[in-house]
């Protein structure tokens, strides 16, 4: 059973259909013991990460999350609140993965959002078994994970080399939309249902 | 770098795909979910399914129909046609659809494009524009290109981008059901003029005039109907062909 949290973050239905066509269970809630409970957890997102990170404290799921120890999956949004700070906003993140979000600088050869389907290189970690380095995924989104420590996937928009995916521990997040990414995403969500 | 999109566009009418020339004469080709799905595994990178029916009853099967596109598909997919007001985009959002377009309710009331961003997000929001030539100017037009409005289509793109939309998908009716080629020039002047990506639509008749347009009209992606539906040219076949001609695809 996965538990997907509910904080009005956007595409939730999306993570769910994806789920569903693996053949896994899901839940859908909002209660920090459910939650803290869980066996996964994944946050999905599309939209501000300010706005996220307000309705996680009204929720009063940061300290809920940070404590999880089962594996968890930020996608997109759901990525960006568990760094340190995102400059939408500004906005203080959950402080997990050691980065920061940035906005894309001004480029007329990369245009912002940062949307469509790009390759992913530098793959590290059991979340991408099996993928071929250069495997294309779809990103929608105008902030940046910059490179870190924990980055486990790279990814290259105009000038910027980008975070596309992250670990700390337990803690997984992509950036790009697995849900949304064809087989390769299909092949990624497998693999963290696997772990 | 981000890859060049191809999008196999998909007319709807009471959950059967349906594709006319010159928005005339419809015909149907085949059920919406399936074909959706089979352009999905080809590898198409991204759908748009138009809703063309003109009733309420018709409106109400498509919404269901979104939820079925959404359980099934993995790749993103766009809805429009008569989409009117945040509560129509809400609904569909709802059912599962990644993205909505917009265009004759958009050219009626501009601030739908701000309502819909302000709410939703940019990456949301597109916006369609049908227009055609008219003593040399490019003039958008309205219930399938057979009303001419008073904007012109690059000053509209313009104001849509600036009000927030995400991306423009721009239908040169002069060109649309042709297969005769996109309007490159058109969407070259639009690429150079706008800061969000270009989805070029209307022409298509072979790989050559996919090649065109996105490399001399500069087009982020390419959507097309015919060409796929009645299979004169299978996706697979089109990618490869594209990576050929130096084109950044998936």
């Amino acid at each position: 059973m996965i538990t997907l949290v509910d904080y009005d973050a956007g595409n939730i239905r999306s993570v769910g259909n994806a789920l569903s066509r693996l053949g896994a269970e899901y839940e859908l809630t909002a209660d920090p013991a459910r939650i803290a409970a869980a066996s996964k957890v994944i946050l999905p997102g599309v939209g501000n990460a300010a706005e996220a990170m307000e309705h996680l404290r009204e929720r009063g799921l940061c300290e809920v999350i940070r404590n999880l120890r089962v594996p968890v999956l930020g996608i997109c949004v759901g990525l960006q609140v568990l760094c340190k700070s995102s400059e939408e906003g500004p906005v203080n993140c959950l402080g997990i993965f050691d980065a920061r979000i940035r906005r894309f600088p001004e480029n007329p050869e990369a245009k912002v959002p940062h949307m469509g389907w790009n390759n992913i290189g530098n793959l590290e970690t059991k979340l991408f078994k099996d993928l071929p380095g250069g495997s294309y995924v779809y990103f929608v989104h105008s902030y940046y994970p910059e490179l870190c420590p924990d980055t486990i996937a790279t990814c290259r928009h105009g000038e910027t080399l980008l975070s596309a995916a992250l670990r700390w521990e337990n803690f997984y997040g992509t950036q790009f939309h697995p849900e949304k990414s064809g087989s390769a995403g299909a092949a990624i969500l497998q693999n963290f249902l696997a772990l | 770098m981000v890859a060049k999109r191809i999008i196999p566009c998909l007319d709807v009418k009471d959950g059967q795909v349906v594709k006319g020339i010159n928005f005339e004469g419809l015909r149907e080709v085949g059920d919406a979910v399936e074909m959706g799905a089979q352009y999905a595994r080809e590898g198409a990178d991204e759908l748009v399914y138009l809703d063309i029916s003109a009733s309420r009853e018709g409106r109400r099967t498509f919404a269901a129909l979104v939820e079925k596109i959404a359980e099934r598909i993995d790749i993103p997919f766009t809805v429009g046609g008569g989409i009117g007001s945040l509560e129509d985009a809400a609904r569909l959002l709802e059912a599962g659809a990644d993205k909505v377009s917009v265009n004759s309710a958009a050219l009626a009331r501009p601030q739908l494009i701000s309502e819909l961003a302000g709410k939703y997000g940019s990456q949301f929001v597109v916006v369609a524009i049908d227009a055609k030539q008219l003593e040399g100017q490019w003039i958008c037009t309205t219930h399938g290109g057979s009303r001419f409005t008073e904007r012109e289509l690059y000053s509209w793109a313009r104001e849509a981008q600036e009000r927030g939309a995400g991306e423009i998908l721009f239908t040169s009716m002069d060109h649309d059901g042709t297969k005769a080629g996109y309007a490159c020039d058109v969407y070259a002047r639009l690429c150079s003029n706008l800061s969000i990506p270009v989805i070029a639509s209307g022409g298509a008749g072979s790989v050559q005039d996919i090649v065109d347009v996105l490399t001399i009209g500069k087009a982020d992606a390419a959507l097309a109907a015919s060409i796929f539906h009645y299979g004169t040219l299978p996706i697979p076949v089109l990618k490869q062909a594209l990576k050929n001609a130096n084109v950044n695809v998936r």
